[in-house]
């Protein structure tokens, strides 16, 4: 047998679910018998037949994606409870396994998978999506590339409505039905209490997570998850705010972003320039602009040239 | 007796070292403890910015490193991923790594990753693919490649030779060093009953350019490789004979899993000095 054959032989095998009772199966992915597909590539030896030495391999391939996914996760966990996450993990890794050399990129496609497969999440669909999004967004702003923020005083410039402003790559805008933000802080803070290992201790954990989940009620909020010195945060924007910033990250001008920010909003007109100007200060506080790379970028103005 | 510094770890000399693990950040930044070196997992590091970085850069600044990989996988049958490469070689330029390791093992099929070790059958066809993908990849990074004998738990049919002996050829056709791993070859020894002295005598000593060692977790039929303990005697054994016929070199202790204090890890890896001093002591009489 050459080695790709081989190659593709084990690894269908090391990939293939496990039973309920985490053993490899008896049916083999081509249907035959599992011990008879192993014993084809794989020598037994005095104390393991070959079925066994295989066992080693598709066990551990399913404890370790299995448990990553459960770091990344723990929201969805605590909203779907330990035995449904089990299975939907099983079969999320199953449809979409691993095509990336590193295991930080396996939930990229849970979201978009559990969108397709509502049967998982039942009547908390909604809420499952809503936390999967952003323990993603969580996962992508923690290593996101950053770029050099400019300064207050670099957005002087910014007085000319047709300029592009960019936002730093890490920043992720979402809206959401649920104040999932709350309940991932309460879920870690749970997780982090300290580790004692009675049941009793565990099973209290479990009851707080099911209670965080439960008394969660609906509303609409809008979030950006984005990171101050290297540290990951959920900072609430209002409405207007996050239109602007999702508008100014869709590459529009700074004017039509403003535009886009107002349409329909209930804040009075003669409010609105000073919350533009209040929010900008908070943005351009956190870093949260870089240079744009578009001919119509940011220029840095001359010291003392005015401000937004 | 063999000098250490070799083109296989970039004419370094470098004494014991221990795993950059998250759980020390804060001790090594804060306390600065002397350790000749750290030994990163680029995988962990090959991401395009955040925390990570910041804690890599504040380590460069004070201490040397040098990358291990856990996902190259040399023995596969697949096209080396170019997107890995890259971000591999932007690594490489940030911490100026002396030389870089990974397994000898394969781990993807179609694109599809296990993100585990899987043993190579020691055939002289999969030695050729192993040792063209590890010229490919030294050709691109630009720094000398040591690979690493991994631990197993199975063999298979189609072998036309011992691991080491596969061993031998690969690094042979490719030019590379070998990472060690004393505790791997103790183990798949005790899975596949065979006398890891043959081994450690049989790999060729010029090309060592680092050893491993670790603990490892004993079950009824067989032993797994969990970096989670202490090294046992045999692998001291092992590490001393090793020792003997490759001379002074780096030597890296990992432990990834219950991962106890630093000084513990420390401490533990600094029992290495015993059989160092040896090897000094020998060549001075």
């Amino acid at each position: 047998m050459k080695l790709a054959a081989i190659q593709k032989r084990m690894a269908r095998a090391v990939m293939q679910p496990l039973t309920r009772s985490e053993q490899m199966q008896h049916r083999a992915p081509d249907g035959s018998a599992m011990r008879k597909y192993a014993a084809r590539f794989i020598k037994p030896n005095d104390r393991l037949s070959s079925f066994e030495r295989l066992e080693i391999y598709n066990r551990q391939y399913w404890f370790r994606v299995l448990s990553a996914l459960q770091e990344d996760f723990p929201g969805l966990h605590a909203v779907l409870g330990d035995r449904r996450f089990q299975k939907m993990s099983e079969a999320y890794i199953t449809d979409c396994p691993s095509q990336s050399f590193t295991l930080r990129n396996l939930g990229a496609r849970l979201e978009t998978w559990l969108r397709k497969h509502p049967l998982w999440a039942g009547k908390k669909q909604t809420l499952a999506l809503d936390i999967a999004r952003l323990e993603w967004a969580d996962i992508e702003a923690f290593d996101g590339k950053s770029e050099t923020p400019l300064r207050l005083e670099d957005l002087a410039g910014a007085a000319d409505g047709n300029i592009k402003l960019k936002l730093q790559p890490y920043i992720w805008l979402l809206d959401f039905h649920y104040p999932v933000d709350n309940l991932l802080l309460e879920v870690r803070d749970t997780a982090e209490e300290r580790d004692f290992a009675s049941n009793a201790f565990q099973e209290r954990k479990k009851r707080k997570r099911v209670q965080a989940v439960a008394k969660l009620k609906p509303a609409e909020i809008f979030l950006a998850v984005h990171r101050v010195d290297e540290s990951v945060y959920f900072r609430r924007l209002d409405r207007e705010e996050f239109a602007i910033l999702t508008a100014l990250q869709n590459g529009k001008t700074l004017a039509r972003a403003i535009e886009i920010g107002f349409r329909k909003s209930k804040v009075p007109v003669e409010q609105r320039a000073s919350a533009v100007q209040d929010w900008f200060q908070h943005w351009a506080t956190l870093g949260w602009f870089c240079r744009a790379e578009s001919p119509k970028a940011l220029k840095t103005p001359k010291p003392g040239s005015g401000s937004v | 007796m063999l000098v250490p510094a070799s083109p296989f770890n970039g004419f370094t000399n470098y004494g014991i070292g221990i795993g950059l693990r998250a759980p020390h950040y804060d001790h090594i930044l804060t306390r600065k403890p002397v350790v000749d070196w750290f030994e990163i997992i680029s995988e962990n590091f090959m991401i395009d910015g955040g925390r990570p970085l910041r804690i890599l850069d504040q380590i460069l600044e004070q201490y040397r490193v040098v990358q291990h990989g856990v996902s190259m996988y040399f023995g596969s049958a697949e096209k080396l991923d170019r997107e890995h490469l890259r971000r591999l070689k932007t690594l490489v330029k940030r911490t100026k790594t002396p030389w870089v390791s990974d397994h000898l093992c394969w781990g993807s099929v179609d694109g599809r990753y296990t993100h585990d070790l899987l043993p190579m059958p020691y055939t002289l066809e999969a030695a050729k693919v192993t040792a063209q993908k590890i010229r490919a990849v030294r050709d691109f990074i630009e720094v000398p490649i040591a690979v690493e004998n991994v631990s197993s738990y199975a063999e298979f049919h189609v072998s036309e030779m011992t691991e080491w002996e596969f061993l031998n050829e690969v690094v042979e056709c490719a030019d590379c060093g070998i990472l060690l791993d004393v505790n791997n070859i103790y183990v798949s020894s005790q899975n596949h009953s065979f006398n890891p002295m043959d081994y450690v005598n049989s790999v060729p000593a010029e090309r060592v350019a680092q050893i491993h060692i670790a603990g490892h977790s004993k079950y009824r039929k067989y032993i797994l490789d969990t970096h989670d303990h202490p090294v046992i005697d045999p692998v001291w054994k092992l590490y001393e004979r090793a020792i003997q016929r490759v001379g002074h070199t780096a030597t890296l202790l990992e432990w990834d899993d219950s991962i106890p204090s630093f000084r513990e890890v420390h401490d533990e890896a600094l029992k290495a000095n015993k059989f160092l001093s040896a090897t000094v002591l020998a060549k001075a009489v």
